[in-house]
């Protein structure tokens, strides 16, 4: 049946097209398939790339497409990397960076070694663990606000029952000292299942005969979990650090849903700064250059990163 | 047969002519943007009228106020043609006219004998004018407010609570005339228990995001005498700018945040005011008139309970309030240029402009605010024309958003994470406001 219609095909098809298809060579038939995708890929992401470069150099503005557009050389790079709010907007990036990839690493990890036990019902808390990853950071925000909110949320009362602090002085996001804490609660309680759910495949991957060997060897459960399954895991430990740290260096929806970036600019991470330059200021040219800064920055860090996950999978 | 052809032909073309009557007629629809709130709807019921009398349909966009400027700032950078007309934010009139998103509209008054006269005076020059002061108009004023004050009539009214503060501060609890008893007033409020709830002084403005904290601390800085720029030097802002008056007034609103507000209140605006207050959170509140007649109607806030004045004066006698409302204006780049100008005219008329009030909106024709019964029309109809009377406005700059993002940050910084002096503060400002002038080339 299949055959027949496609000498229908065939024999539908004319002539001079025939020929002209039949001429194309498997490369050229791969390019053209391809090619759709190529230029796809061309006009939005390789396009807005260079555009964003050429713009970095200028002082364009988008709010105002009539003003004369400069050429400043280097001049909004300069202003950038000698801008004190800046720097501080790229400490809190990596304060929030390091605590959220150091707790879901561990607590994913720990989660994940728990679950391969294959206890009774692992199935189905493997699950429930992994809802939260399954919600709109939308909706996780605007929920962890109500969850946060001091009068009448929930997380004040469960901390004023454990510590007996009165629950309206529990102000998560209100507290400058406990704001960037209450965006790292939230974004280990979405994101730790991601984790857990790639040291998860990597703990499956170890084949039981090394364990076996090492029983025959009398190695103590705890030399197993540092001498085999440590190491094992480590190159999907590592994959999944590298995928949180890119995403959490960009990260945007769940502090600008929590706080907004304050109280004042505690939690003002890089891309709110970019977004309020860019968006919000209207500094196009000089939003471009940061932008091509942060990205410099999270290519460079996450191609060394590579590196080392590759030499790790080498051993 | 042949008269069955003849009527389904005829059935045909009739069906044919009415969807191209109704294509005609969907042609013409006119798209009014603006933002989503309370007198929006009443905008909606008042354009019927318009429709009736034109035949041109209305069809509305509006926008939540934390995406408004994003959303309409974006179509007009754009050039799109999605609103036909459009109630700006006063502050967008200078970058709208100098960009040419709005249609100036000097000879058009001219020609229909609107005269800007006609308007009460502040919302000429705060929604239409551009340059500030000078007769060019770009805007019809359609939306008059103003920050002021909201409080709770029923509690300042108990004997026992009236005995306790008199005692206490030695003159009678009443809406406050200067920002000190206005503080007053809020330390005795906060957390005590009234009717077995612990409640607070005040809800003011602290939200972060968009404009929130510089409308609240302005509002209390004018009247302590700050000042945007040198009045004979324009863009001189060092001494005006971070005045030991300034520092004093912003000193106040940290204080005032501090003591007063009720738990985590550190971004709230608008909606998050009139929750505060609906919900007998707090004993004065702080908002755009425009949350007037919706708590007015509040079951359980609003009528006897809710009291209303203008905002306090400053501890050198100054009075002024922050302004808010907005301009109608006609997008240059919309098809439609003249049924929206039809609109501006009609929404002009002295009846329509009455029944504008009426509904919910606040009117900025002098014949309806001027009106001898425009006192006693509404509870709050007094406090706003006080209130119109005394307005100040931030920056209308085509640079208007990088100076508010300046000012968002160094007044949350200071007042809500509590970082650094109130100096500091204004002193930091003073240096981004000349940067982004100096970007500008006006510095």
């Amino acid at each position: 049946m299949l055959n027949r219609t496609a000498d229908n095909v065939a024999r539908a098809t004319p002539e001079p097209l025939a020929k002209k298809i039949r001429g194309i060579s498997d490369k050229g038939l791969a390019w053209l398939f391809i090619s759709p995708t190529i230029l796809l890929l061309l006009a939005i992401n390789i396009f807005p790339l260079f555009w964003a470069i050429y713009l970095s150099f200028t002082n364009y503005r988008a709010n105002r497409p009539n003003d004369v557009v400069k050429n400043l050389g280097f001049a909004n790079y300069k202003r950038i990397l000698g801008d004190q709010d800046i720097w501080i907007a790229m400490q809190t990036t990596a304060h929030f960076v390091f605590w959220t990839i150091l707790l879901q690493t561990v607590i994913g990890f720990t989660l994940a070694w728990l679950i391969d036990r294959k206890f009774r019902g692992h199935a189905f808390w493997t699950t429930i663990i992994l809802v939260p990853m399954m919600l709109s950071p939308a909706v996780v925000g605007n929920f962890w606000r109500f969850l946060y909110e001091p009068q009448i949320g929930l997380f004040s009362y469960v901390v004023s029952f454990v510590t007996g602090i009165p629950p309206t002085n529990v102000q998560m996001l209100s507290n400058v000292e406990m704001a960037p804490w209450a965006i790292i609660i939230v974004d280990t309680w979405m994101w730790t299942p991601y984790v857990m759910l790639i040291c998860l495949a990597g703990l499956r991957s170890i084949p039981e005969y090394i364990y076996e060997a090492a029983e025959v060897d009398r190695a103590s459960n705890w030399r197993q979990f540092w001498s085999i399954t440590l190491p094992m895991a480590l190159p999907f430990i590592m994959l999944a650090v590298l995928f949180r740290g890119i995403e959490n260096f960009k990260m945007f929806d769940m502090v600008n849903l929590l706080t907004g970036g304050g109280p004042g600019s505690t939690t003002e991470v890089a891309s709110i700064t970019l977004k309020r330059q860019a968006f919000e200021s209207w500094r196009t040219g000089y939003s471009s250059a940061f932008a091509i800064i942060l990205f410099v920055a999270v290519f460079g860090l996450a191609n060394i990163y590579v590196k080392a996950l590759n030499k790790v999978k080498q051993r | 047969m042949k008269s069955t052809l003849k009527l389904a032909l005829g059935l045909a073309s009739a069906i044919t002519a009415s969807t191209a009557v109704a294509n005609v007629a969907h042609a013409e629809d006119l798209t009014l943007c603006w933002a989503a709130w309370d007198p929006a709807n009443a905008l909606v019921e008042l354009s019927k009228d318009f429709t009736k009398e034109t035949g041109i349909g209305m069809k509305f966009e509006f926008v939540p106020w934390t995406n408004y400027a994003d959303r309409f700032l974006n179509e007009l950078n754009s050039h799109g043609k999605l609103c036909d007309l459009i109630i700006g934010d006063s502050q967008w009139i200078g970058g709208a006219a100098e960009n040419g998103h709005y249609v100036k509209l000097n000879d058009f008054f001219d020609k229909e004998h609107i005269s800007m006269d006609d308007f009460v005076p502040a919302t000429v020059v705060g929604y239409s004018e551009w340059p500030k002061n000078t007769p060019n108009y770009w805007a019809l004023p359609a939306m008059g407010d103003v920050v002021g004050w909201t409080y709770r009539k029923d509690w300042f009214s108990r004997p026992e609570l009236q005995k306790e503060f008199k005692e206490k501060y030695g003159w009678d609890l009443a809406p406050p005339t200067t920002f000190d008893q206005l503080k007053q007033i809020a330390e005795f409020f906060q957390k005590r228990q009234i009717d077995g709830k612990t409640v607070y002084g005040a809800s003011i403005y602290t939200e972060r995001g968009s404009e929130g904290i510089t409308m609240g601390a302005m509002d209390v800085l004018y009247s302590y005498g700050f000042q945007y720029e040198n009045p004979k030097k324009p863009y001189e802002m060092e001494g005006f700018v971070n005045s030991d008056k300034s520092v004093k007034g912003l000193e106040f609103y940290k204080a005032l945040y501090d003591c007063c507000t009720p738990p985590g209140a550190s971004n709230s605006y608008m909606g998050e005011g009139v929750d505060a207050f609906k919900s007998g959170q707090v004993a004065m509140h702080m908002n755009f008139a425009f949350t007037w007649p919706g708590l007015q109607k509040d079951e359980n806030v609003g009528g006897d309970k809710i009291g209303y004045f203008v905002n306090p004066k400053g501890p050198d006698g100054d009075q002024f309030a922050q302004l808010g409302g907005q301009g109608i204006s006609v997008v240059s780049y919309s098809d439609k240029q003249e049924s929206a100008l039809k609109y501006i005219k009609w929404f002009a008329n002295k009846d329509v402009q009455a029944k504008w009030w009426s509904l919910g909106g606040y009117s900025c024709l002098n014949s309806v605010v001027k009106d001898p019964k425009f006192p006693s029309s509404q509870p709050y109809a007094q406090a706003f024309l006080d209130s119109m009377a005394i307005v100040k406005d931030f920056w209308a700059e085509p640079s208007y958003a990088p100076l508010l993002q300046a000012s968002q940050k160094r007044f949350h910084d200071y007042v809500v994470a509590g970082q650094g002096s109130p100096k500091d503060a204004l002193d930091g400002l003073v240096k981004d406001w000349t940067q982004v002038f100096e970007d500008d080339g006006k510095m």
